[in-house]
């Protein structure tokens, strides 16, 4: 059993600051139950349920801290854990950045579980599993995906008296189709907190749709084009960007949002001025936890408000340095779009490249955030407002900062999970002037 | 996505990429799950041998009256050490361990695999049955049994990485005290920030299998790297470089700089083979990362490239190692990873031209000092040596003993691995590396035959596409080569390619005294994902008429 009730997290962590006898202690519980089910070649390959809690206690002495964690939870473990995270604290060196311990919150509870995601048994997987390899198998099409579901809890509390209790549910769902031939391949992938929202039947429909519509693609010359960005294309682009976000890199000089001859950009219009992100923990299409890893409470934080910078994250250290409120770090993100499906902004395209699926994105340069990557599973040309045809896929070398200044357009924002960062967010499809392709792929 | 790590919480930051190999971040380190943090006194002890093997034959008797036609066993215990500092600060010293084991059988011609963290008999016994039943569940879907390339029992048998000096028993303060100084040099020399780790890793691995083998495994490895930020403040300008080293599969004896393991290159950078001298290293990034903010921008076109074995190593692992894994080729790795371009029709001409007849490209679990080396994979299977492209022809894969009967193979070739007990475990990239080159060829004689080139030295930003063909590559120092000789530091530089045009292209590999590892602790794979270490060894190689693009760009 691992997921545990309000109260006994409370006894478990109550006891573990009652006995730690350095200047101060912060326990956090968390525990978790995780189903899966993997198929490959029209066949499930493997499938399983993954279940663990964890107690992580961090103790100070003065300025030197210590970490220790723990699986196990009777009175003889939860000594052992103290007495660990007291001695490596003794062992430490003094780090002259530490924070004491937060004081007492008050955390607004936000709608993270969902019953019947909960409830999602082997046999609901199993059925998800069939119900993309049997379509397939059916039309020449060749079904690999990945079905993965989950229930937890997180606890935390501190010697200043703080608590916090919340459950939270998820499920993330991608399927790949490649024709029988390998000449066409297509993608579809949802997350959702709340199953009664996801129907196997129905998603796979696109990712055979995609495989289909994909083969034969033809050569398009390298170069910068008008594209439809599909959510889940631009979604890592973004995220590559946050980083640039940090009050303490920005002020030291090694972010895009620093600023030329010193301090950051903020207050500065950095984006098209359609550009607005804020985080929301209460979200109602991205809930949230409502604290983040420090337990500090997240709250509605505008990031940029029509393309104007108004928050950077402060660490707690370079807030009280540099005189600034700290607030939580956001766990989800919101950008604000418009009503228009990513099918409506084709429609109005007179000439470019709609596009599935981004992959294998990485960091060329910091100082501008130019990234690389490529396109995968469904790249088409669109003309006078349709696609026309497949063509191969691109790489690209495209910064998101530029990026978001070359909009034409936002569609309406849908609820995507990034491939390579743990932020849920809300993301529109886009249609963006002069992006760079910068070669072309073979790979199908 | 649910389990905090800690060492987020504490500033150490935790990332991984399961799609490829992840950004080899200073700032992500991986804890793996279920592992907990661990005084330093507990990183020395081992295991009781005879306690394992009498957990081990519980679960092998169990799988056995059960019906089971195979079964192994993995009693593991994985431990790690991080050392996390920036400029004058330790920001987080955490140990962690892992312990507990996974059990995987064959019933009715399926697989089935279950794992269990209480290391007693009990534990053992009810993994085992669950495993069992998992397996029969998963045979009445397969339509093919699975074929298990025979493997003889090797009875009692142990191995151990060749260290010298454990890294676990080094003492905290000893390695704070490299990494303060470390820092202290870099920022001396120019440097305006520096982060700097020493992650250790040692995992305790006793196999066993009813195919009559008890391995008892003692494996090691370490990785020490950096990243040194010089900044203009007038202009705003920012430039990075990390560390030249490789993590290796050696103890802290290879941090302990000897003039063997430094080798100095034309045009005056300092790279490192058998040991490390991070002190030296940080010193010259300083230095470098300053020349850097000055250089001249390249001028995109046509070059020659030369690259040092720092960089290539990347290159060998994205477009040749993860290509010829035999499970991406099939398809099983379709939804993520993706597949591959080097298709079993290519394998089976004898004739598909992978590359030049200079490019000899061999797969190892064996070489000493790799991060790929050991006695045993984790099914028994005893590793050893074999071409992948032989004189430029496509002629091998990357298997295990499921795989071993697609390709005729009479045996497996010891390319299994599991990131934990608690994972089951399935292909891994063995080391692959390019064979240097037979005929005496240093690198200055290299060079002096480079009209219009470019040498690139050190590892940077890496990105190729689902099937292997379209890669792009950074680096971290990059030098003009003009008729023969090397002209001055630029900067922004990275090149594209095709994968087989590129090995095409390769008109000269450096001979055996060149010859140096790279490697990665991270290469990410499988859903839900798991990573593994790797290595790979070359000489410097030249490669000519390769398109480079000048990656500066203008925020406005």
């Amino acid at each position: 059993m691992s997921i545990y009730s309000e109260s006994d997290a409370n006894a478990i962590l109550k006891k573990v600051v009652a006995l730690s006898k350095a200047d101060e202690c912060t326990a956090s519980l968390e525990g978790s139950i995780e189903g899966n089910v993997r198929y490959a070649l029209n066949n499930v390959s493997t499938s399983g349920i993954v279940s663990n809690a964890e107690l992580a206690v961090q103790v100070a002495f003065g300025k030197r801290a210590g970490t220790a964690t723990i699986n196990e939870f009777d009175d003889a473990s939860l000594r052992r854990v103290v007495a660990r995270a007291e001695e490596l604290a003794r062992l430490a060196p003094e780090n002259p950045e530490f924070m004491p311990a937060i004081t007492r919150q008050a955390y607004q509870p936000t709608a993270t579980f969902v019953d019947k995601t909960a409830g999602i048994t082997p046999e609901y997987r199993a059925q998800v599993a069939a119900d993309c390899i049997v379509p397939c198998r059916a039309n020449k099409l060749v079904a690999a995906g990945f079905f993965n579901d989950g229930q937890s809890f997180s606890s935390l509390a501190n010697s200043n008296g703080n608590f916090g209790y919340q459950r939270a549910t998820s499920l993330d769902f991608t399927c790949t189709v490649r024709t029988d031939d390998a000449q066409g391949s297509g993608w579809v992938a949802r997350n959702l907190a709340d199953v009664s929202r996801f129907s196997a039947p129905t998603e796979i429909q696109i990712a055979m749709d995609k495989a289909r519509r994909s083969s034969a693609a033809k050569a398009l010359e390298p170069g910068k084009y008008t594209v439809i960005l599909e959510p889940a294309a631009s979604v890592d682009l973004l995220t590559h960007m946050l980083g640039g976000f940090d009050a303490r890199e920005a002020d030291e000089g090694r972010s895009f949002m620093t600023k030329k001859g010193g301090g950051n950009k903020l207050g500065e219009k950095v984006f098209d001025e359609r550009v607005t992100l804020y985080a929301d923990p209460a979200d109602p299409s991205a809930p949230v936890l409502p604290w983040d890893d420090d337990g500090l409470p997240r709250a509605h934080t505008p990031i940029v408000t029509n393309g104007v910078v108004d928050h950077l994250q402060y660490s707690r250290y370079w807030a009280k340095l540099k005189g600034k409120e700290t607030v939580g770090q956001p766990g989800n993100l919101i950008m604000l779009g418009g009503e228009k499906s990513t099918m409506d902004l084709v429609k109005t395209t007179q000439k470019g490249v709609l596009v599935t699926r981004t992959w294998y994105i990485r960091m060329v340069d910091p100082q501008t955030v130019l990234l690389t990557g490529l396109t995968r599973d469904g790249t088409f040309y669109v003309e006078n407002g349709e696609i026309k045809y497949p063509i191969k896929n691109f790489r690209f070398n495209e910064s998101p900062v530029i990026m978001l200044n070359n909009v034409e357009e936002f569609g309406k924002p849908v609820r995507v999970m990034p491939q390579e960062a743990p932020t849920v967010m809300m993301v529109p499809p886009m249609k963006l002037r002069e992006f760079t392709f910068s070669s072309l792929s073979d790979a199908v | 996505m649910y389990r905090r790590d800690f060492l987020k919480k504490t500033g150490a930051g935790v990332g991984l990429a399961g799609m490829g190999l992840a950004a080899m971040e200073v700032s992500s380190l991986l804890l793996p799950a279920n592992a907990r943090a661990v005084p330093a006194g507990v990183l020395g002890s081992k295991l009781d041998v005879a306690f394992k093997k009498k957990l081990a034959t519980a679960a092998l008797d169990t799988a056995t009256k059960a019906g089971a036609t195979y079964c192994d066993v993995r009693i593991g215990r994985y431990l790690r050490q991080f050392v996390i500092t920036r400029e004058d600060k330790v920001q987080n010293v955490v140990n962690t361990e892992s312990t507990g084991a996974g059990i995987r059988v064959i019933v009715n011609g399926a697989w089935g695999f279950a794992a269990s963290k209480d290391l007693d008999v009990d534990g053992i016994i009810a993994a085992t049955s669950q495993a069992v039943a998992i397996a029969r569940a998963n045979s009445k879907l397969q339509t093919d049994p699975v074929q298990l390339a025979p493997t003889k029992g090797v009875g009692e048998v142990s191995w151990a990485t060749p260290i010298k000096k454990s890294p676990m028993e080094v003492p905290i303060k000893e390695k704070v005290d490299l990494l303060m100084s470390v820092n202290g040099a870099a920022l001396k020399a120019g440097a305006d920030y520096i982060r700097s780790v020493i992650f250790a890793v040692n995992e305790q691995k006793y196999f066993a299998s009813t195919d009559g083998s008890f391995i008892d495994q003692d494996v090691h490895r370490i990785w020490a790297p950096f990243r040194v930020t010089a900044i203009d403040k007038a202009s705003g300008k920012f430039r990075e470089r990390s560390g030249l080293s490789a993590p290796m599969g050696r103890g802290y004896e290879y941090l302990d700089p000897t003039p063997a393991g430094r080798v100095a290159l034309p045009g005056g950078a300092v790279v490192y083979s058998s040991s490390y001298d991070m002190h030296a290293d940080a010193t010259a990034a300083a230095q470098q990362a300053r020349e850097k903010l000055k250089a001249r921008s390249v001028k995109p076109g046509k070059y020659d490239l030369v690259l040092d074995p720092s960089h290539l190593w990347l290159t060998i692992h994205e477009s040749v190692g993860h290509a010829t894994e035999l499970d991406r080729v099939l398809g099983y790795e379709a939804n993520y990873a993706g597949t591959s371009f080097a298709t079993l029709d290519k394998w089976r001409s004898k004739s598909f031209k992978y590359g030049s007849p200079n490019v000899t490209i061999f797969a190892d679990k064996i070489q000493p000092g790799t991060l790929g080396a050991v006695g045993y994979d984790d099914e028994g299977v005893k590793t050893g040596r074999w071409d992948l492209i032989k004189d430029g022809i496509l002629v091998n894969y990357q298997v295990i003993r499921d795989q071993a009967h697609i390709l005729g193979l009479a045996e497996s070739q010891g390319c299994c691995y599991a990131d934990s007990w608690s994972s089951v475990q399935f292909q891994r990239m063995a080391n692959v590396s390019l064979a240097p080159g037979a005929k005496p060829l240093g690198v200055g004689e290299m060079i002096k035959g480079v009209e219009n080139g470019i040498y690139i030295v050190g590892d940077g930003s890496f990105s190729i596409d689902q099937q292997r063909y379209n890669a792009q590559f950074g680096g971290q120092l990059f030098y003009e080569i003009k008729d023969g000789k090397i002209t001055e530091m630029i900067e922004d530089v990275a090149y594209q390619m095709r994968t087989p045009d590129f090995w095409n292209a390769c008109v000269g590999v450096c001979d055996q005294h060149d010859f140096r590892f790279g490697g990665s602790f991270f290469d990410g794979k499988g859903q839900p994902g798991q990573i593994s270490a790797v290595s790979h060894g070359s000489s410097t190689a030249r490669f000519n008429g390769i398109n480079v693009i000048n990656t500066a760009r203008s925020l406005g």
